[in-house]
């Protein structure tokens, strides 16, 4: 099976469970939402994955090879991760350079291109580039690889608007030259919602929806009206939140939309799926509940 | 182009009427090339697979067709063959949402009637 399958993941630290027993896959060919509120598991799965830390139990195939302790997966997997990983005292062009002679899918010339587009001056040390320019650079090393899996955690972190722009442009410019599977962890989730085609949501070290964009917008709506009558709409749905203002109540609802009766003055919105996720979030709950 | 993530219809029905209305109205000609789902892609950040799927409702309705290793073509008709569909989705789109409307706020059938008159009239004297 072409994907990163993750199959009964399970780690603690001391008394904290980061992930429960978690299991789904990533597959190849498309890009994936990884979203999560701060400590859901997000990044601890990602350093399992990127093999920088172990689980306690559980395992990763990548392509139906064990990830763990395997130096082949090197040329199937790479992860920008949002910790510094990189010598702070070496220049930007030397680590280009080191990174090419490490993975043998590296393009330096695309590397150099990149910088060039972002204004990245290649003569500077890591320690003295910007909060911005930083992460600028992990994306440019992450864009010039040629590997099937890229895991971005947090890629956006200090780039200007410009710059995040330019970001999505160029990651949908490779992911159509060169099929392959992107996974971007974000907390910005109204500008991926677009980009992205499948969402996995991870909740307290589990995880509570895996399902494409259009399915999930599809299915969360928010309904308004007199309190009342938002009630006795709800009964016997999955509502995952309410707000109130006054008289006028809303109400958010997972599930199949019916349509109103025609005297009916209730009124039906789309969510958008940064209300999906702070609503489903909020609550933790799962779509069979 | 423009797609608008906050209201309730899917981002490749969007791209699929803005195609459309940009067929209808001659900015992509009959037999021309329209955009590759790649510069749709960039242009609008939309996962490519998305704009795919909206192009895929036209060639369904044979608005567009796919020439082999050439691109997306507007088909010959597709113009006339647009404006039917619209003609035929009139009634639903706009007469009962203006009945249901004309209801709500208690008007008569004559006062709707007069009111379309009205806008024809001002219609032929701003021409």
């Amino acid at each position: 099976m072409n994907a990163i399958q993750i199959k009964n993941i399970t780690k603690r630290y001391k008394d904290v469970t980061a992930l429960d027993d978690v299991s789904f896959a990533f597959e190849f060919g498309k890009i994936y939402g990884f979203l999560g509120r701060n400590g859901a598991g997000k990044t601890t799965l990602i350093n399992i994955i990127a093999n920088r830390i172990f689980a306690d139990q559980g395992e990763i195939l990548i392509d139906g090879i064990p990830a763990k302790e395997n130096m082949g997966v090197h040329e199937k997997i790479f992860c920008m991760s949002e910790a510094d990983l990189y010598d702070r005292d070496l220049k930007v062009k030397d680590h280009f350079k080191w990174t090419n002679r490490f993975y043998t899918d590296f393009d330096l010339k695309k590397a150099f291109e990149l910088s060039e587009k972002f204004n990245l001056d290649t003569n500077k040390r890591f320690k003295a580039l910007s909060k911005g320019y930083q992460s600028i650079f992990k994306l440019i090393i992450a864009l010039s690889l040629n590997v099937p899996y890229v895991i971005f955690d947090e890629p956006v972190l200090g780039l200007d608007a410009n710059h995040r722009e330019l970001f999505y442009s160029l990651l949908l410019k490779e992911f159509e030259n060169n099929e392959r599977t992107l996974i971007i962890a974000t907390h910005l989730i109204e500008e991926v919602s677009n980009i992205i085609e499948e969402v996995v949501l991870i909740d307290k070290g589990k995880i509570l929806v895996q399902e494409t964009v259009e399915e999930l917008l599809e299915k969360g709506y928010s309904v308004s009206g007199a309190a009342q009558e938002v009630d006795r709409y709800c009964a016997g749905r999955n509502v995952i939140g309410y707000d109130e203002l006054g008289g006028l109540k809303v109400a958010y609802v997972l599930g199949e939309r019916t349509v109103l009766p025609q005297e009916s003055n209730l009124q039906i919105t789309a969510m958008n799926l940064q209300k999906l996720f702070v609503k489903m979030t909020e609550k933790g709950v799962g779509e069979n509940d | 182009m423009n797609v608008n993530p906050n209201i309730d219809k899917p981002i490749f029905i969007q791209i699929a009427e803005q195609l459309e209305d940009s067929i209808f109205t001659g900015v992509f000609p009959e037999e021309t090339q329209i955009p590759s789902t790649n510069e749709i892609s960039a242009l609008l950040s939309i996962n490519p697979h998305t704009v795919l799927k909206g192009m895929n409702v036209l060639v369904d309705e044979e608005i567009i067709y796919k020439k082999r290793g050439l691109g997306m073509f507007v088909k010959e008709g597709a113009v006339e063959k647009i404006r039917q569909k619209r003609q035929s989705q009139f009634y639903e789109q706009y007469v009962l949402a203006l009945i249901s409307e004309a209801m709500k706020l208690q008007m008569s059938k004559e006062d709707i009637i007069s009111l379309i008159e009205r806008g024809y009239n001002n219609e032929r004297h701003s021409n």
